[in-house]
């Protein structure tokens, strides 16, 4: 499954076609949507003009022409960065949509059954679906139940279960029917699926900007003015310099030096990449078969400070399992586990299956066949609410046993006119407390003991909340069991807090009431009764499991239907905001070392007499070469810096869930110490470079 | 230097240290409308005011209502000064007989006293009437301090509430500010200055025989009590020519050392009051922290200048300039001060300053005046490097960056850009226009780098609101009267107008409640962040304009030359 691969980061193929790109992005109205990069393409295209008019009349410059080129390189390798985001973005959106370019949809109308292209499909349609047709859109099962092959998309190979109403009626293009026949109502036009949406979030040209980058670039356009003008009015103090030093006029900044000073001055660095940061971000989601419906929402994650998270499947593996066996007083604990198991046999609940497996682990009882043993199994009813056998013995009884609820055993063993002991009842009581589940077995009228059945609280998700906690979110579990039950798990799993017997409105009301308190609430769910819930929280991650309205409703869709996605979704988030954030710090960070090449470069002429080295070569610290050395190294570090930092950028900055202030002080280390101190090397390596 | 001059300079910033959470706490009280001290003697004027002029002190209003009557209030007092100086001839209390006031000269002086600058284009004593000093320019001492107490107190509104457009009452914060704080702390101050010997009177010149024979007229006039609001308000506008270092209007060592306090007083409290009002007092001394550390280093790096030897005079102090009486620890002290406090009054001759000192102090202006500022100006200044830095850094956290709860976003970021940009154009192009042009050139009265030096201070001083001036030149042509003006009023308000927008944003947003996961703005580790943003951002900007004054002017020095 190709989604399930990380594309490698320069692929060959797609790095062909982003350079490829990087040349059709010099199209000015789409320059023009990165501001800081439009002025540097000005920069080079001003500088560009000055090389030619240089060559007509006469006075060719190598210098100029140098900086002419690094300056569009600049700018290529700005676009490059995105390009490239968006090749790889593409790729692994393209290889989840591949599959359904070709599905000929089966198209009701009226009574009659047409064959249409997908591509066709409009919302509303009624498509039908049998064994081995591919689902043509998004749509939901209005009639019908069948099995779905989705590994398409999610990369799990057992199939998945459709049916027209519940919570389980979503269907999603390009995944396969291998049973049965569904009738499916399409909800998505071609083009606008969720898979589409995502596409279009990676794409250049419908890419919208998200909140905080469009803070980011109206920043970084404000600092480009600040430099602007800072540049612009130079030549006036230089001219005023250049009198005051007995020098001629014509020795003033030329156009291609003042470019070549603002271009290092404004922040290129991050204005050549930040496009790229937003979309790898995306491509990280995808990696891990997450779908957002919008930028905004993985922003959003990074903020998130509260999770409410299902007990079932997020925090214990979903089914509760048998831990223990309590005999009931004269009975032996093998006798209790030998009718337990027998009793659970034909039981295909994961419970039941959880019964043989410890009955057979504890005491080596086998599993036997139950027609073998003229037994009948009596299936879990609603009405009854226990289960069991009934068989027959070689002297011909009919011998029943049950397992159940304290309530159900109680009254089978008295209508048996058998006895209910105070003391199976304390057995149930204390069990209960504890937040275990009490399964009551009995034979006819005599209670034979209970079965211990506890929700196991999965592997390393405690540390996994201690970290959460650690980044500053706080985790709610969120349950339909008792208060009882709900805190003994909250305490084994180490969450901050609970909701038992949560029903759909507690959920929404407890969504409100975080937000209200200024909270940014997360949480992932499936049902239709999830759907005001996911639509209110700020991050509401829809299972593709779930109903077509639940996933409408949320911002995100989890291809795996993997309830612990909710917790990487937010790490993603993070990280994403974080290497925009350390970017702009390296590229701001950056300026100090520009100043030392470039001023005493220019002004190396000023009240220098005869000896043509004035005094403001002492701010050639860097000692570098000569003063067109010294600018065209600022310059073409400025614009390999760029390439340089698109793996970062793409691959996101190391993450680790730490404390705010532990990953600030790292990062700031890092890209800010790093990013004053990096230019003063690179800048004097390239001037060795170029002047050997 | 000596150890006197340490003592001297330690006690100065233990006193500041100490009087910060004093004073801060009593502004507390009276901005907040609590019960305080103060009440029981002004309380009757604060009702008569509200009475008189149909104020319901209680009614709040939202950013724009609140702009609005700041912006009015602003014009209505630019208006008055503006008449009252082309008429002074007709108006009474001027026994020098002094002639009206040019038009441009009367416009740069009452943009100058309204935007709390006090640039003075002029010489006092021999340009305005006493009715135009007491009733024009000391008023607006006193209103223009209280505004930019106004400004702060709304920013500081917005921080701490939450889902609200209410952001307080203009006229409320006005008057309160006016009566309870600058009025009677005034009033002490005028007091203990007129017992130095600093004269208060309505007499007209007294016009004496020198030793020498020479005839010489010694000015009067009601000069105590607008001294004391000019240092206390962060004014700076002088009542005489020689501002602090004439003997009338800083006669002894101690009158010296309490006008150096007032410089710093106020903005340093406010700090304090900062961080009371936003629920974290914590958050107050990390900027009044930053605030003090640029202050020293400043101060460090300027008083090594003086006393450094250099190839023209060797060991000799520096004296050229300086008042004999203070010496040259007290007129670093206070050149380092007052062009941090944004205040503009002058003991020494900043024009005659070592060229790293004097850049110290332009470095100041340039850096937007947050360096404790204007009374609320810098608060409000620093408030925007502050926004500035939580969000270049705050996204290293991984969350989108938010500030005290609240969430930095694009209008934030806009607002934020045009306030650091505002002063900026200011310096940067009337600057540049200045040293190419004719009528810039020839008011000039020094060559080289220092001339360049002269004209940048200039316009950097009049961007940040300061008004002092590195003299050498002369500035009362319609030239710098108005391009001077319109820098003042730029820097000024369009730093102003965006920082009530921001408060009016962020009052409207929800407050995000702290967690382990929340970048913190009150520990060291920001307040580092804070300073570097302020100098790469504030600072780096100018580098080239000052590489082409004082740092060649400095290195010129070393190379035994001067101009």
């Amino acid at each position: 499954m190709s989604t399930k691969q990380n594309i490698s980061l320069f692929n060959r193929k797609l790095a062909l076609q982003a350079v490829k790109d990087s040349f059709i992005k010099l199209n000015p109205a789409l320059l023009i949507k990165n501001p800081v990069i439009f002025i540097v393409a000005i920069g080079s295209l001003l500088t560009t003009i000055v090389v030619f008019a240089g060559i007509f009349q006469g006075n060719f410059s190598l210098f100029n022409l140098n900086i002419a080129i690094w300056l569009w390189f600049t700018v290529l390798f700005a676009n490059f960065s995105e390009a490239i985001a968006e090749g790889r973005g593409k790729a692994q959106a393209e290889s989840l949509r591949k599959n359904r370019t070709q599905t000929i949809a089966r198209k009701i109308e009226g009574k009659q059954e047409v064959a249409i292209n997908a591509t066709e499909l409009k919302k509303g349609d009624v498509v039908v679906c049998e064994a081995g047709d591919v689902i043509p859109s998004d749509g939901e099962v209005i009639e019908g139940i069948a099995s779905v092959d989705e590994s398409a998309i999610t990369g799990e190979s057992a199939p998945v279960i459709r049916e027209s109403g519940g919570d389980r009626s979503a269907v999603t293009g390009g995944t396969k029917v291998i049973s049965d026949r569904v009738l499916i109502r399409i909800t998505s036009e071609s083009g606008n699926t969720f898979i589409d949406r995502m596409i279009a979030l990676v794409e250049g040209a419908k890419r919208q900007k998200t909140p905080n980058e469009i803070a980011l670039s109206i920043l970084i356009s404000g600092l480009t003015i600040v430099f602007l003008l800072a540049v612009a009015t130079l030549p006036a103090f230089f001219s005023y310099s250049l009198s005051a030093s007995g020098l001629p006029q014509s020795q003033n900044l030329t156009i291609p030096v003042l470019i070549a000073l603002l271009v290092c001055l404004i922040p290129t660095t991050i204005g050549g990449l930040l496009s790229a940061i937003g979309i790898s971000g995306m491509d990280r989601l995808l990696q891990r078969n997450v779908i957002a419906t919008s930028g905004r929402a993985i922003e959003a994650a990074g903020d998130v400070d509260v999770l409410l998270l299902d007990k079932t499947g997020t925090i214990t593996l979903g089914n509760r399992m048998a831990t223990n066996f309590i005999p009931a007083e004269g009975v032996t604990v093998e006798e209790l586990a030998d009718a337990a198991q027998f009793s659970s046999l034909s039981d295909e609940t994961p419970e039941g299956r959880s019964i043989v497996v410890l009955a057979k682990e504890q005491f080596n009882i086998r599993g036997r066949e139950v027609h073998q043993l003229n037994a009948t199994f009596i299936p879990f009813t609603a009405q009854s609410r226990m289960s069991g056998v009934d068989f027959k013995t070689d002297d011909g009884t009919i011998h029943m046993i049950r397992k159940g609820s304290s309530e159900a055993i109680r009254s089978f063993v008295q209508s048996n006119n058998g006895f209910y002991t105070q003391k199976i009842q304390d057995i149930v009581s204390e069990l209960a407390r504890q937040g275990a589940t009490p399964l009551v077995v009995a034979e006819d009228k005599r209670v034979l003991g209970v079965i211990h059945l506890k929700d196991i609280v999965k592997g390393g998700i405690k540390q996994r909340f201690a970290e959460l906690r650690k980044m500053g979110i706080r985790t709610v579990m969120i349950t339909g069991d008792n208060s009882l039950t709900a805190a003994a798990i909250a305490a084994e799993a180490g969450v901050d807090d609970f909701m038992a017997e949560a029903t759909p409105e507690d959920k929404l009301r407890r969504i409100r009431e975080e937000q209200a308190n200024g909270h940014l609430v997360g949480m992932i769910g499936d049902g239709t009764n999830d759907a005001p819930a996911l639509a209110q929280a700020d991050i509401g991650i829809a299972m593709n499991t779930g109903t077509q309205a639940a996933r409408e409703a949320g911002n995100m869709v989890d291809l795996d239907s993997n309830p612990t996605k909710l917790i990487e979704v937010v790490e993603v988030g993070k990280q994403l905001l974080m290497t925009r954030g350390s970017l702009t710090t390296f590229s701001i960070a950056n300026d100090v070392a520009k100043y030392f090449a470039i001023i005493p470069a220019i002004a190396i002429s000023l009240y220098s007499g005869k000896s043509g080295i004035g005094p403001l070569s002492a701010l050639n610290i860097m000692n570098l070469g000569s003063p067109q050395s010294a600018i065209l190294s600022a310059v073409i570090f400025n614009a390999i810096i760029i390439v340089m930092l698109i793996p970062l950028a793409l691959k996101g900055v190391q993450y680790k869930p730490v404390s705010a202030n532990a990953a600030l002080t790292k990062n700031l280390l890092i890209y800010g110490l790093g990013g004053i101190i990096a230019p003063f090397i690179g800048i004097k390596l390239i001037d060795i470079l170029i002047n050997m | 230097m000596t150890v006197l001059d340490f003592i001297q300079i330690i006690l100065f910033f233990t006193l500041l240290i100490g009087l910060t959470p004093i004073l801060g706490n009593f502004m507390y009280k009276v901005f907040t409308g609590s019960k305080h001290f103060m009440l029981p003697v002004f309380g009757w004027l604060e009702r008569v005011t509200y009475k008189f002029s149909g104020i319901n002190p209680d009614e709040e209003t939202n950013w724009k209502s609140y702009t609005f009557s700041l912006l009015m209030f602003n014009l209505i007092g630019f208006i008055f000064v503006f008449l009252i100086q082309l008429f002074q001839a007709q108006l009474p209390l001027n026994p020098a007989n002094l002639p009206n006031v040019s038009w441009h000269s009367a416009f740069n002086t009452s943009v100058s006293f309204m935007t709390n600058t006090n640039w003075q284009g002029y010489a006092g004593e021999t340009t305005l009437s006493y009715f135009v000093q007491m009733i024009g320019l000391a008023v607006q001492n006193f209103v223009s301090a209280a505004t930019g107490i106004a400004v702060l107190l709304a920013l500081v509104r917005g921080l701490a509430r939450k889902t609200t457009d209410h952001l307080g009452n203009f006229w409320t914060d006005l008057t309160r500010s006016t009566l309870y704080v600058l009025l009677p702390l005034s009033i002490l101050f005028a007091v203990v200055l007129v017992g130095q010997g600093v004269v208060q009177n309505f007499k007209t010149y007294d016009t004496v025989q020198t030793i020498q024979g020479a005839t010489q007229v010694i000015p009067q006039g009601p000069a105590a009590s607008q001294i004391a609001i000019k240092q206390l308000g962060t004014n700076g506008g002088g009542f005489f020519n020689a501002n602090s270092s004439h003997p009338f209007e800083n006669p002894t060592p101690f009158s010296n050392f309490l006008e150096l306090l007032a410089i710093l007083l106020i903005p340093a409290a406010l700090t304090y009051t900062y961080g009371k009002m936003v629920g974290s007092t914590r958050q107050g001394w990390t900027i009044f922290a930053a605030m003090l550390i640029l202050l020293v280093v400043g101060l460090s790096i300027s008083l090594y200048a003086e006393y450094s030897s250099n190839p023209i005079f060797g060991h000799l102090p520096l004296m050229e300039g300086k008042e004999t009486r203070f010496g040259i620890t007290n007129s670093i002290l206070w050149s380092t001060s007052t062009s941090a406090a944004s205040n503009g009054s002058v003991n020494a001759m900043h024009d005659s300053l070592s060229p790293l000192a004097g850049m110290v102090a332009m470095i100041n202006l340039m850096l937007g005046e947050v360096i404790f500022g204007g009374v609320g100006a810098g608060l409000y200044g620093m408030v925007i490097f502050v926004i500035l830095t939580v969000f270049i850094a705050g996204l290293m956290v991984g969350r989108s960056p938010e500030y005290l709860g609240k969430k930095i976003q694009k209008f934030e970021v806009q607002m934020a850009i045009i306030a650091v940009l505002a002063p900026n154009i200011v310096i940067l192009l009337f600057a540049a226009w200045a040293s190419v042009s004719s009528p810039g050139l020839s008011s000039l009265n020094n060559a080289g780098p220092h001339g360049l030096s002269e004209i940048l201070y200039a316009y950097s001083s009049a961007a940040g609101n300061n008004g002092s001036a590195f003299a050498g030149l002369n500035a009362n042509t319609v030239f710098y009267n108005l391009t001077l003006g319109f820098g003042m009023l730029i820097g000024r308000f369009g730093i102003i107008v965006p920082v009530l927008a921001i408060a009016g944003s962020m009052a409207g947003k929800k407050k995000t409640p702290s967690s382990a996961g929340t970048f913190h703005t009150d520990n060291w580790l920001f307040i580092g962040l804070l300073i570097a943003v302020i100098l790469i951002v504030g600072g780096l900007t100018h580098f080239p304009a000052l590489s082409f004054g004082p740092i060649v002017e400095h290195l010129q020095m070393n190379n035994g030359i001067t101009f």
